[in-house]
């Protein structure tokens, strides 16, 4: 696989989804075809068969992430792929494979919404439902690529995190970036790493949510030779439910831990052109394309600018953004939504620099001279 | 300074301007060694609908992929012609499908008028194929991709079995991009 990776290709960012996702290993995926994301499906429906793998199409997307949890706990990595409304039927089981800390990926290719939406546009209005959309208290990892090759190099990033910290992790594209067909060249097999769940050593005394130095259990193969219980419920290292207090607290402080305290490990960020800025723009995916080539105007037309790339979403680079601020004079942050990352930037900046949005929710994308009228309207202030 | 080549072309769903698209990207970036992106806008609909398919050329990074200021406007239909021919910078080439677009407002571009249509059906027998009679038309006119870069992938995309008959298109386009004169409709 993989031979013709120096290849120069013309591809789409899902089709270089598809191909990263087999490059990574994995051999499972179940979905539900929807717009736009239905190419990941149909790339992996021809490949998978050929590589020892396994597609299915499933009956709807509640089915498709109950079987990739399902194939991921016997020892396969395993993928989905959807938009928004499947994104919303998935977002139980989501809960679910955070609470049984089974690693998976889920690919949710944003379209306009609420609802059916817009099929066919852009939009990046399910950022929050990456960060909430399952119900109580959760860590969750979700990463946003903004051209074809960063989506290739983030859906192997997407299954090392997901299986060295053993929890779900979407993988937010945006139609833009996943219909944008874009000259790539790949990495060789032997150019990127790949990281596999932490197995157990010895069966004896298997305990499958076991409290370690590193938060992170070793994780059998269900239906190999260990034998164990595995629940959403709250449960103790047995992986049985419990009702004991200090049990359930014991549990969920690990299932916190054991994402913050690898905060630093899971945050990617880009600066572009930030050392002497004073005008900051903050952005990621599609809307990252269109600053980056904002920035470029602002630059030419004599303002100082530059951009800060959230490549990680959540966990949120609080302290990237914190950093910055005592160098910038203001933040603009454009972005497909209402405003949805805007807020957290507010959080995190805690006051030291305005923070201004930047919004776009009628299924076009961000022209580059509108956040350059933008830059204009704000020093102008 | 670095070029930036905007292309869009635009019709409705079911023309073939997607593929043309990506015909155009690939001869770009990977027969010529340019840079190109090439990204599509279409409507929820299987067939029918408005349809543009948009192409970036240049030899420099491209950080947006969209068409802001077209050099070169593709319109298969009178409603692509209308709604796009404002988004055409001032000097930029229009080529219209003759029959399709009649009602032609005045503007600072150049405008070609083809049968492109008429051609597919009546000199190929296939009107599927106008999306690759265009591209030898704007090949012929515009220079941007190299004839032989095109050849190239157009015989790399085409289902197999339809290289002569996409080859054949091709070259009705360019052959039709010699006869052309632009017409000026605004000074």
């Amino acid at each position: 696989m993989n031979k013709n990776s120096n290849n120069v290709k013309i591809l789409s960012g899902n089709e270089a989804c598809a191909q990263a996702a087999l490059a990574v290993g994995v051999r499972f995926f179940a979905g539900y075809p929807i717009t736009p994301s239905s190419e990941i499906a149909e790339v992996l429906a021809g490949e998978l068969p050929k590589n020892n793998g396994v597609f299915i199409q499933m009956e709807d997307e509640l089915a498709s992430i109950g079987a990739i949890i399902g194939a991921s706990l016997t020892g396969v990595k395993a993928m989905t792929a959807t938009s928004g409304p499947g994104f919303s039927l998935m977002q139980e089981n989501i809960g679910y494979a955070i609470m049984a800390e089974i690693p998976c990926v889920i690919v949710n290719v944003m379209r306009g919404g609420p609802s059916t939406g817009l099929p066919t546009l852009p939009s990046q209005g399910d950022i929050m439902q990456a960060r909430w959309g399952t119900h109580g208290d959760h860590q969750i990892i979700a990463l946003a690529p903004f051209s074809v090759r960063e989506v290739f190099d983030m859906t192997i990033r997407a299954f090392n995190l997901s299986e060295k910290y053993r929890t779900p992790v979407i993988l937010l594209l945006d139609e833009i970036i996943g219909h944008v067909n874009e000259k790539v060249i790949f990495p060789a097999d032997n150019e990127f790493e790949i990281i596999n769940r932490p197995n157990p050593e010895s069966k004896d005394n298997y305990l499958p949510y076991q409290e370690t130095a590193s938060d992170i259990p070793p994780m059998a193969n269900f239906g190999s030779c260990y034998r164990y219980h595995v629940t959403g419920l709250a449960h103790d290292e047995t992986g049985f439910p419990t009702n004991n207090a200090e049990k359930i607290n014991q549990l969920l402080q690990r299932l916190e831990r054991k994402i913050v305290k690898h905060t630093d490990d899971i945050v990617e960020v880009e600066e572009y052109l930030l050392n002497d800025a004073e005008i900051g723009i903050i952005a990621y995916g599609s809307a990252a394309r269109s600053a980056r080539h904002a920035v470029k105007l602002a630059r030419n037309a004599g303002i100082k600018t530059g951009m800060l790339r959230l490549k990680t979403i959540w966990p949120f680079a609080e302290k990237q953004i914190r950093d910055f601020s005592d160098k910038v004079k203001l933040w603009i942050v454009p972005e497909l939504n209402m405003g949805q990352i805007a807020h957290e930037v507010e959080w995190a900046v805690r006051g030291k620099v305005p923070v201004y949005k930047y919004n776009k929710v009628n299924g076009e994308p961000i022209n580059p001279e509108e956040i350059l009228n933008c830059i204009k309207d704000k020093i102008n202030v | 300074m670095s070029i930036r080549y905007e292309v869009r072309l635009s019709g409705e769903g079911g023309q073939g301007l997607v593929l043309a698209g990506k015909i155009l990207a690939e001869a770009a970036a990977i027969y010529d060694n340019l840079n190109a992106t090439q990204s599509q806008s279409y409507g929820p609909e299987a067939r029918g609908g408005a349809s543009r398919s948009e192409v970036i050329i240049s030899d420099d990074d491209i950080d947006y992929p969209k068409a802001v200021n077209i050099d070169l406007l593709l319109a298969l239909t009178q409603e692509s012609f209308d709604r796009y021919q404002n988004d055409v910078k001032e000097g930029g080439i229009i080529i219209v499908d003759e029959q399709s677009v009649t009602r032609i407002s005045e503007g600072k571009f150049l405008l070609y008028k083809i049968p492109i249509i008429k051609l597919a059906r009546e000199k190929l027998g296939h009107a599927l194929v106008a999306n690759i009679i265009a591209l030898g038309i704007i090949a012929g006119i515009s220079k941007i991709v190299s004839e032989n870069a095109l050849k190239q992938a157009i015989g790399a995309r085409v289902p197999k079995g339809t290289e002569e008959l996409n080859y054949n298109a091709f070259q009705i386009g360019l052959e039709e991009s010699e006869k052309l004169v632009a017409v000026k409709t605004a000074e």
